[in-house]
């Protein structure tokens, strides 16, 4: 961000952090459904792991971890999960977001509703940790960045 | 029954909210309101809210202080008034 001398201590101890950041981030899309928690907040915990990264070692390494020109592409697959899965639901019948009527054979109704509110959840945290990315990235490199 | 937590929650609330105003460095009111926002999602877990606890918990004291000392880093380190 500014010109100033890297401190090993902060670089190591945000490398050290991140990953841990990044599994409860899991963790809390992954048990969204019947415990505090869901897409957003667990999206966000990504993107507060990736901008850990990003504020404490610059732009160049932190496009190791992640490219920001992914981020776009991304943000717009996690609509798509989202809305995808509704129209689905909508076109076997049902209503928009009506999981009961997902074409996932072999599932009864109850677990219909468990995986389609977790596909669902991954498509929102997908959007949401790279839209904060996108966020930080547009802020640290300017108003001509696209 | 928590009431003395409560309290003392409230006190530092109010601490960290009058420093984050009165303060000339803006580096030290973006760490003062991060600190607000924890406190605030300690408090709403306090009153049972746990799911805007945890919102709060991961925007307000994670993702915003981020932001706003990116936008301290961009503009300038010293209030004018």
């Amino acid at each position: 961000m500014t010109n100033r001398s890297p401190s090993p201590i902060i670089l190591l101890g945000t490398r050290f952090l991140s990953p841990y950041i990044m599994v409860f981030g899991f963790y809390v899309i992954f048990h969204g459904h019947y415990s505090p928690g869901g897409g957003f907040q667990g999206g966000t915990l990504l993107a507060a792991s990736l901008l850990l990264i990003r504020i404490a070692s610059g732009t160049k390494i932190a496009s190791l971890q992640f490219k920001d020109y992914l981020a776009t592409p991304y943000a717009a697959l996690g609509v798509v999960i989202y809305f995808g899965t509704g129209l689905v639901a909508m076109i076997m019948g049902g209503y928009f977001l009506d999981y009961e009527q997902l074409p996932i054979p072999g599932l009864e109704a109850a677990d219909l509703r468990y995986w389609g509110i977790l596909i669902i959840e991954l498509g929102i945290g997908l959007t949401v940790m790279t839209v904060l990315t996108l966020i930080y990235d547009n802020m640290v490199k300017g108003e001509d960045y696209a | 029954m928590y009431w003395e937590l409560e309290l003392i929650l409230f006190i530092f609330l109010l601490i960290t909210a009058i420093i984050a105003l009165e303060s000339k460095d803006l580096l030290v009111a973006a760490v003062m309101l991060t600190m607000f926002s924890f406190l605030m999602a300690l408090l709403f877990t306090t009153m049972g809210a746990v799911d805007v606890g945890f919102t709060e918990a991961v925007v307000g004291a994670g993702v915003t202080g981020i932001l706003l000392v990116v936008a301290i880093y961009q503009t300038t380190y010293k209030t004018e008034d």
